[in-house]
């Protein structure tokens, strides 16, 4: 069902790239979840509505007020590198 | 008397009597967890001089008259995947070994005004995905009534922490059952409250939809104390909820007649150890005589929450672990070529094995051709579990239940398997998934020494109802409330 | 080429809002500001951090919808784009998809070719990313966060323009719109304003669409126009030699006026879009659409029906000043201070145009008052300040908005017209003058206007004409 293709493409969403040994662990776990995961075709779910949100809450919303100063120091605290108050990062192109 | 056998609101009081000091309860603390923490490791950092320094200021306060409240003074422990400020904050991963946050989490602001302590920060899962404490990148968590055994978790570092008098309460989260099983583990009260009752912020997400910020206790009384302190109105947490209704010690009183409990027979089929079976049935009898009108119901659906939890919760994790990629704070890997190269080797590296599973398994479901199918179905069953609920509540004031089908298992015997280590979470997660309160009492032990919780669910802004049955049970039964620790 | 080829346009246009705050947090948006110095942990993505909608985004995107004709959807939700880009802080953006706030608007915009209504197919509000700038010293990529959370909406238009002329009416139309809104300054050059092409060519009659491409990184009108047609020829070529276009999305070099593909092996453009579900859904009542509805503000066609209605100014007067909301404030503004339309009107279309034109400004970047154009008006109909002085007056109030009233006194501009001072300079003029005043004699009208303009320019331009004829006359 996951092949190789499909482990390496979502390594590529995913951002992570698993060793060979980690990659066959994980892709057999997925198929075992994904085999579970279809399960949930034993129910008949034609006209339900997908829920994202249990809360009943709307509306939930800030007036356009500044209530934020400089906190430039703060934001850069944790920085593995930066410079000139800026977060560095490898050369992107274009 | 002992310092160290007060519960929370026990030890308060005698801080305001003048019996005690917040300085002598948090001395006294940092010495049992000298004594004990190298066997359980349920810390991860402490900060034993600004604990110390802390609790002096408080004491001062209280004096004054400036701190009045039912917990100040009271030394606590706080989940490593809440942000303190100026304090690590881990969640238990290489990825943030060294990150310190620049504020403190919603639920903490709240416990410090209150006049609670800080020791330091408990480990968890990491980032709290797992129910053993096994996947922390700093090691395991041990259980004080057999260190032989996982605490459970995530919140496992928590839960082993209230039990071994390495606190008098600690913070934990909840997401698919992370406060009521370890709590069950470890002979502990634990609660998950109703969906925005407790603010976010801070809260270093898992599961955005089914996160909540919980209690572990030493009985149902400081559970319902801390949630009082806990529950408020964020502005700055959207799905926060204004509630009236936090007044949740007024419903610590033991009585339950005419209150409607439903046992869903469901939850007592195949795989649930008997012994687990009979403390839990045992509990419904006291209550039954206590005047409770017990009934056991169909839930149905039990079955699909597991694999609707896992997408939902894998596919919010995906997201929210998207953030960690070695700029703006965390691990960055050494070495590296280039910009994807660097995210990739970092994540990888900065990662553990269960935590990349889940965003493996969560990038899938969302990826195109697959939302609908995977996503989206689960969205919708979990529409069907939260109306199975809506139905069950008709009928009953609470739902009573096993927390998990076993007691703490052996350390290494869960993460082998990790399908099995899912499918334990049976009896908690259709609660996130509805985004319902859930509390976790000590029910009884097995024959190995282990104790067995009991989990009590009740519908949205509930809770009262499942404080009140609680304390009426807690009170008739009086457990053994002082837990030793097997030292 | 022995073709004929059909160009299909559709935009993607992202505007900025001119809220004071982020779309999540209580940071200001203002422009420039030291590196980081306008982020905190939301639009930082710190780990705990929580997003909080502000209400002026939704308000400002239901305002741009009814203009532009849209159905407002009245539950609408956030959604999750997931991609992993260092301006992007949480590597997910928050955007909308499956529930856009407007959708089937459009609006209707007129070229040479004639009128024609372009269809919208949704707006949508978005967070905007951060700045990267590229480190020479280093070699390496830097990031600021101030523009991170800066609240943007996406306005996606139907494939229904075929050409640059159509595109840049339709852009022109958008920017008028939300200009009169008070939405965006929508400036092109700053970005608050960007336009991303997708163009796709097919033969004339043919029914299907071609594969199209999607042109990022257009700052100008001009380089929209020449990316079109450099896209254009591009995919022609290719099709006429036989090969596919690529879906892909490509990004322009105006200094070189060619694009490149933006795709890698490391983009899979898979954003994985869920609801977010840190945001709550967002319910907006018939009352809410209704009160905005009632708040829009006059736009351009109702302002040119009532000028020419209420003002004697000519017809093409009234459409250069209703093309800005600006500048038709300006006039309206400076009118109601002065009564005299017709004059603010030649102030406009004269010397404000000029200056506008010489240093390539929009009229949105004017600066001077009503109150100092209409105090300059004042002082020109008192006779205090002749002509001339007054255009300088103009110039200098142009720059900085000064009043011209006690810039005049400072400066001494006023007009001289005491007699006995004009009658001293004239009888100089007209003894070093012989020439002129022979000719004036022989009967040559017009040598008395080059005697007045020699007395003006004795008088540095302060003089009162007037005075000046009547005692030349008399003088000679």
């Amino acid at each position: 069902m996951i092949n190789d293709e499909i482990m390496d493409y979502i390594g590529i969403l995913a951002k992570l790239e698993l060793s060979a040994e980690e990659k066959e662990s994980t892709k057999k776990d997925m198929e075992r979840m994904l085999a579970y995961f279809d399960k949930l075709n034993e129910l008949d779910t034609t006209g339900i509505e997908p829920v994202s949100h249990i809360t009943k809450v709307q509306n939930v919303f800030r007036e356009d007020m500044v209530t934020k100063g400089d906190e430039h120091e703060k934001t850069l605290q944790n920085a593995p590198r930066e410079k000139d108050n800026m977060f560095m990062v490898p050369k992107i192109f274009g | 008397m002992d310092i160290l056998s007060y519960t929370a609101v026990g030890l308060a009081k005698a801080i305001r009597e003048g019996k005690t000091t917040a300085t002598e309860a948090m001395q006294a603390v940092l010495d049992k967890i000298e004594e004990v923490e190298e066997s359980i490791h349920a810390y991860v950092t402490i900060d034993k001089e600004k604990a110390i320094k802390k609790a002096e200021e408080v004491q001062k306060k209280i004096e004054s008259g400036e701190l009045t409240g039912a917990l100040a003074g009271v030394p606590i422990a706080i989940k490593d995947n809440l942000c303190t400020e100026d304090m690590l904050t881990t969640c238990s991963s290489k990825m943030l070994e060294n990150f310190v946050p620049t504020f403190s989490a919603e639920a903490i602001r709240n416990l410090e005004k209150a006049g609670a302590v800080i020791i330091g920060k408990t480990n968890m899962d990491e980032f709290a995905m797992g129910s053993t404490t096994e996947t922390s990148y700093f090691g395991v968590t041990r259980n004080p009534w057999n260190t032989e055994h996982v605490p459970g978790g995530s919140s496992g570092g928590s839960a082993a922490a209230v039990a071994a008098s390495e606190c008098f309460f600690a913070l934990g989260s909840d997401t698919g059952g992370s406060i009521r099983q370890p709590a069950a583990y470890c002979g502990v009260v634990g609660m998950k409250p109703t969906y925005g009752t407790v603010s976010r912020y801070g809260l270093v997400a898992y599961g955005s939809s089914l996160d909540q910020i919980g209690p572990l206790t030493k009985d149902v009384t400081d559970c319902a104390t801390v949630m009082e302190v806990l529950a408020s109105h964020d502005e700055k947490d959207s799905t926060s909820i204004k509630r009236e209704d936090t007044d949740f010690t007024s419903a610590l009183v033991a009585d339950v007649k005419g209150m409607r409990i439903g046992i869903p027979s469901d939850y007592f089929r195949e795989g649930l150890n008997p012994e687990i079976k009979d403390a839990v049935l045992a509990t419904a009898k006291v209550l039954e005589e206590k005047g409770a009108i017990v009934e056991e119901f169909n839930l149905s659906l039990v079955e699909y929450a597991i694999p609707t939890y896992y997408t939902i919760a894998s596919a919010e994790a995906s997201s929210n672990l998207e953030r960690f990629d070695g700029i703006k704070y965390g691990y960055r890997t050494p070495e590296y070529e280039g910009l994807h190269n660097m995210y990739k080797k970092t994540r990888s590296e900065g990662f553990g094995e269960e935590v990349k599973r889940r965003i493996m398994l969560g990038a899938f479901v969302l990826s195109a051709g697959y939302y609908d199918a995977y996503y989206l179905k689960a969205l919708r069953v979990k529409s069907m579990i939260c109306k199975a609920f809506d139905k069950a509540f008709e009928k009953y004031d609470i739902i009573l239940g096993p927390v998990a089908p076993t007691t703490a298992p052996k350390l290494g015997a869960s993460l082998a398997d990790p399908m099995k280590m899912y499918l334990a979470d049976i009896y908690t997660i259709s609660v996130n998934l509805a985004g319902l309160p859930g509390i976790s009492v000590p029910c009884g032990m097995d024959s190995k020494g282990l104790p067995i919780g009991v989990q009590m669910i009740a519908n949205s802004f509930e809770e009262k109802k499942l404080f009140r049955a609680a304390y009426t049970y807690e009170k008739t039964k009086r457990m053994s409330k002082s837990v030793k620790c097997a030292e | 080429m022995h073709k004929q080829y059909e160009t299909v346009i559709g935009l993607e246009v992202h505007v900025e809002l001119a809220t004071k705050t982020k779309i999540f947090c209580g940071c200001s948006t203002e422009f420039g500001g030291a590196p980081n110095t306008h982020t905190c942990p939301v639009c930082t993505g710190m780990p705990g951090s929580l997003p909080v909608l502000n209400r002026k985004v939704v308000e400002y995107a239901i305002a741009v919808g009814l203009a532009t004709n849209c159905n407002i959807t009245q539950y609408c939700k956030f959604d999750r784009k997931n991609y992993f880009y260092p301006d992007n802080p949480q590597n997910y953006q928050i955007s909308q998809l499956y529930l856009p706030i407007c959708r089937n608007g459009h609006v209707d915009i007129e070229t040479e070719s004639g009128k024609k209504s372009v269809r919208i197919h949704e707006i949508h509000m978005e967070e905007d990313a951060g700045k990267m700038i590229h480190d020479e010293w280093e070699d390496c990529s830097l990031v600021d966060y101030n523009r991170s959370g800066v609240p943007l909406i996406e306005i996606v238009s139907e494939p229904d323009m075929r050409s640059a002329e159509e595109v840049i009416a339709y852009l022109e139309k958008l920017r008028m719109l939300i200009q009169y809104l008070g939405a965006s300054d929508c400036k092109l050059n700053e970005g608050s304003m960007r336009a991303d092409v997708n163009l796709s060519v097919r033969e004339v009659g043919a029914k299907e669409y071609g594969t199209r491409t999607e042109m990022k990184n257009l700052n100008s009108f001009r380089s929209i126009t020449h990316a079109i047609k450099a896209e254009r020829e591009r995919q022609i070529e290719l099709l006429e030699a036989g090969q596919t276009v690529v879906q892909e999305t490509r990004r322009w070099d105006e200094n070189r006026e060619e694009s490149y593909t933006m795709r890698s092996k490391e983009d899979a453009q898979d954003y994985r879009y869920f609801p977010d579900p840190d945001l709550v859904p967002i319910y907006i009542s018939d009352e809410w659409i209704e009160e905005i509805r009632k708040s829009q503000p006059e736009f351009r066609e109702a302002k040119m029906v009532r000028y020419k209605e209420e003002f004697d100014i000519p017809e093409y007067d009234i459409g250069i000043i209703t093309d800005s909301k600006h500048m038709a404030d300006l006039f309206e503004e400076t009118t109601a201070i002065c009564k005299q339309p017709k004059k603010v009107s030649n102030w406009l279309m004269g010397e404000t145009l000029r200056l506008l034109k010489e240093k390539s400004m929009d009229a949105e970047d004017i600066v001077f008052s009503p109150e100092h154009l209409a105090k300059l008006i004042g002082l020109v109909d008192a006779k205090a300040i002749t002509g001339t002085v007054a255009k300088e007056v103009f110039e200098i109030m142009f720059e900085k908005d000064i009043d011209p009233e006690s810039y005049v006194e400072e400066k001494g501009l006023k007009t001289v017209n005491d007699e006995g001072t004009l009658r001293k300079t004239i009888e100089e003029v007209i003894v070093d003058n012989p020439k002129s005043v022979e000719d004036y004699h022989n009967g040559k009208e017009k040598a008395i206007g080059f005697l007045v303009g020699q007395t003006m320019k004795a008088m540095k331009g302060q003089a009162d004409v007037g005075l000046v004829n009547q005692i030349l006359k008399e003088l000679l």
